[in-house]
């Protein structure tokens, strides 16, 4: 007998969306969607707006990752502009970027999604969470929240608050960074770094079985196998030396075998090889290659996507990194549960990217901004956030009133290979007449291991219970189950 | 002091205090340190009586009136501060928040501004009316300064500046009630006008964001509060 199991909302990511997995008679899922369900508008209430707001209300999209808004929002003005950002306000907005990822990457890793790794898919909900790792092994939960700190800190230093700061702005950055700030900014690294790498190494020993030492010998071989394991494009912001670039750089995609399919493709021109695909049942569009056409072009971005599309990350440690996580694979590396074991990655390469970046001694110049008017009329910034490649495309008048804006947010282009990744994983764990938390865990899971934004993908708002129904097609639930 | 001008005797807050007779009661509390919160009054600046903020109890009249613009009269006994002015005035408060379009957390006075400010000394913690959302336009064609029309509290001080002070009398409004607009030369562009004598007098009397200089971002649009005193003074000192 067929029926629907709906998953609302999904738990431990940031915003909200469900998962409707439907069953045949057979009691195996037959489809999945992962589903968005509301919308906020921020394209169109930017219509009639100065630009140089832009920003700032884009920012307030999300409160997990304002800065990656800021950060495109001010290139796109930047470009509105047409100037070019002196040296200093340049490293400056870098730096804050990388603040982001690192706090970003710290709350993904360590309070979404390690619960499920120290604790089991199959452990007690009430269990599964960061206090249950507090318990556990405190020494991890501890280093979670250092991490994350640490990275608000450097926001907060750099940018004047933590959440939703003003200092990015057109042109540039509004305040210098003095030598005080910068130090004590340095002076907190070594202890970063060793708190990442000490985190790696149990990522890479307890997810092992027996002590062995192979990645691919995972106690979690079943989730590795079936978290959107599949192949597919990545894409990402790549340097002039194909390192890891999140403030500038170029578009580069890559096959499942990592072979380039296009390199140096210009930002401003995403429109030639990004198009957004709608259907009916969800707010999230879905991006792709154009190239390539819907759905064969189906790409993933973010950490996964990154660590896979680059050469090299450029720093000595991380790269150290890339080699042995490499090794997981002859070509890209295709499970989406390597996501968090990219996202650490990112982590260490951006406590040493920010090492070299305030060492440079521009960093703490006085010129952080161009001053200009509206030159152009249109303007695209592009960037990496915590999630991926993000997007922000805006056209004025001639005296700088918003008159359109598109917004292609990292989630959005992960769309399809979450959609995918959810039909892949509960093939595999769901089945039967009753459902169990941890099947469902796994579906969730496999959507965290992304660490989607649907707050930014979609600009949702509100929150809904967590209610999991079991469903005859005339409407009869035959089996519920809440969560959290 | 001319020998004419008599001196009334009043109480403003249990104080007992002394006023020439053409003065207003604003005008006496502040000269004695008695704090009343406005928004459309400005020192150098006719008075309007628009924005009610001022208003004041005066005992044996049942209605609330506006201090700046109710002459003192012998043995008056004012209050400026009961409850039921709090209440009042935090109810105008939100009435002018869910007029227009206040959005501080991306305006370009945020920090600076007199609404914003006086929303935390009226202790505002809700607007418990709905919101407009009234869809206006932002007049961005003038080369220096830019007028916002979702931020405009319609206190009519950049009106009066312009007419009062520089003598350009660029501005003014159009319409009445919630229809008010602050309009350039006869509603036309602000960038096209030939009166405007680009002095932005305007920009640095405005409470709020509603006129800013072109180029500011988010918290950078700070006013130059001593500009009208300065200018007020220097020209006493001329004549």
């Amino acid at each position: 007998m067929s029926r629907t199991i709906t998953i609302e909302p999904i738990t431990r990511i940031e915003g909200h969306g469900k998962i409707t997995l439907m069953l045949n008679d057979s009691g195996t899922v037959d489809n999945a969607l992962f589903q968005v369900t509301q919308f906020r508008g921020f394209e169109k209430l930017s219509e009639g707006r100065r630009f140089r707001e832009m920003p700032s209300l884009m920012a307030r999209v999300c409160g997990i990752c304002p800065v990656a808004h800021l950060i495109a929002g001010a290139k796109a003005c930047d470009q509105i502009l047409a100037v070019k950002v002196p040296e200093t306000g340049s490293l400056i907005r870098e730096a804050i970027n990388l603040g982001q990822i690192v706090q970003s990457h710290a709350l993904s890793f360590f309070y979404l999604s390690v619960p499920d790794m120290v604790m089991g898919f199959d452990a007690n909900p009430m269990d599964r969470n960061i206090l249950g790792v507090l318990k556990k092994n405190p020494q991890m939960a501890s280093d979670g929240i250092r991490l994350r700190k640490f990275g608000q800190t450097i926001i907060e230093l750099l940018a004047g608050k933590r959440v939703h700061p003003a200092a990015i702005i057109a042109g540039g950055v509004s305040d210098p960074c003095s030598a005080d700030v910068r130090d004590k900014i340095l002076a907190d690294i070594p202890e970063m770094l060793r708190i990442v790498q000490r985190n790696l190494d149990w990522y890479k020993q307890a997810l092992n079985q027996n002590g062995t030492s192979s990645l691919r010998v995972s106690k979690f071989v079943d989730e590795i196998r079936t978290f959107a394991n599949m192949k597919s494009l990545f894409m990402g912001l790549v340097n002039d030396d194909g390192e890891l670039d999140f403030y500038d750089g170029k578009i580069r995609f890559v096959d499942s075998s990592r072979k380039i399919v296009a390199d140096k493709l210009d930002p401003a021109n995403y429109q030639d090889y990004i198009a957004e695909h709608v259907e009916n049942w969800t707010f999230l569009k879905f991006p792709y290659y154009k190239p390539m056409g819907y759905p064969k072009g189906m790409y993933r971005v973010g950490p996964l996507a990154r660590l896979n599309v680059v050469d090299r990350c450029g720093t000595p440690q991380a790269d150290l990194e890339l080699s042995e996580f490499r090794g997981l694979s002859s070509g890209a590396v295709l499970s989406s549960f390597y996501y968090h074991h990219a996202r650490l990655i990112e982590i260490l390469y951006s406590l040493e990217k920010l090492e070299q970046l305030l060492s440079e001694p521009a960093f703490t110049g006085n010129k952080t901004r161009a001053v200009a008017g509206p030159n152009n009329l249109e303007g695209v910034g592009m960037a990496e956030a915590p999630r991926g490649t993000l997007i922000h495309h805006y056209k004025v008048d001639e005296h700088g009133v918003m008159q359109w804006a598109n917004l292609i947010i990292a989630s959005g282009h992960n769309n399809m290979a979450m959609n995918h990744g959810i039909m892949q994983v509960a093939r595999h764990f769901v089945k039967g007449e009753k459902i169990e938390e941890g099947m469902l865990n796994r579906v969730e899971a496999v959507i965290r291991a992304f660490d989607p934004c649907l707050s930014c993908s979609t600009h949702a708002a509100g929150k809904m219970p967590l209610k999991i129904e079991l469903a005859r097609p005339n409407g009869e639930v035959v089996h519920t189950l809440t969560q959290g | 002091m001319s020998s004419s001008v008599k001196i009334k005797t009043l109480t403003i807050d249990e104080r007992q205090v002394g006023a020439r007779e053409d003065q207003t009661i604003l005008d006496v509390a502040r000269e004695n340190g008695i704090k009343i919160p406005t928004l459309c009054s400005l020192k150098g600046l006719s008075a309007y009586g628009g924005c009610r903020m001022c208003i004041v109890e005066i005992a044996g009249t049942p209605k609330l009136l506006p201090s700046c613009m109710t002459t003192v009269e012998e043995g008056m006994v004012v209050t400026t501060n009961s409850d039921r002015i709090k209440k009042y005035r935090r109810s105008l408060l939100e009435l002018y928040f869910s007029e227009r379009n206040h959005v501080c957390s991306v305006c370009a006075t945020n920090g600076y501004c007199e609404l914003q400010s006086m929303a935390q000394e009226v202790e505002m913690t809700h607007v418990h009316f709905p919101y407009m959302y009234p869809q206006l336009d932002i007049d961005a064609t003038h080369e220096r300064f830019i007028l916002d029309h979702n931020r405009c509290i319609s206190c009519t001080r950049c009106v009066r500046v312009c007419d009062e002070i520089e003598g350009a009398h660029t501005l003014d409004i159009k319409d009445r009630g919630i229809d008010i607009r602050v309009i350039t030369d006869l509603d036309h562009p602000w960038g096209e006008s030939e009166t405007c004598t680009q002095c932005g007098k305007c920009v640095h009397v405005c409470p709020t964001g509603a006129l800013i200089e072109r180029g500011k971002s988010v918290g950078e649009m700070s006013k130059r509060k001593q500009l009208l005193p300065y200018l007020t003074k220097m020209r006493e000192a001329h004549e």
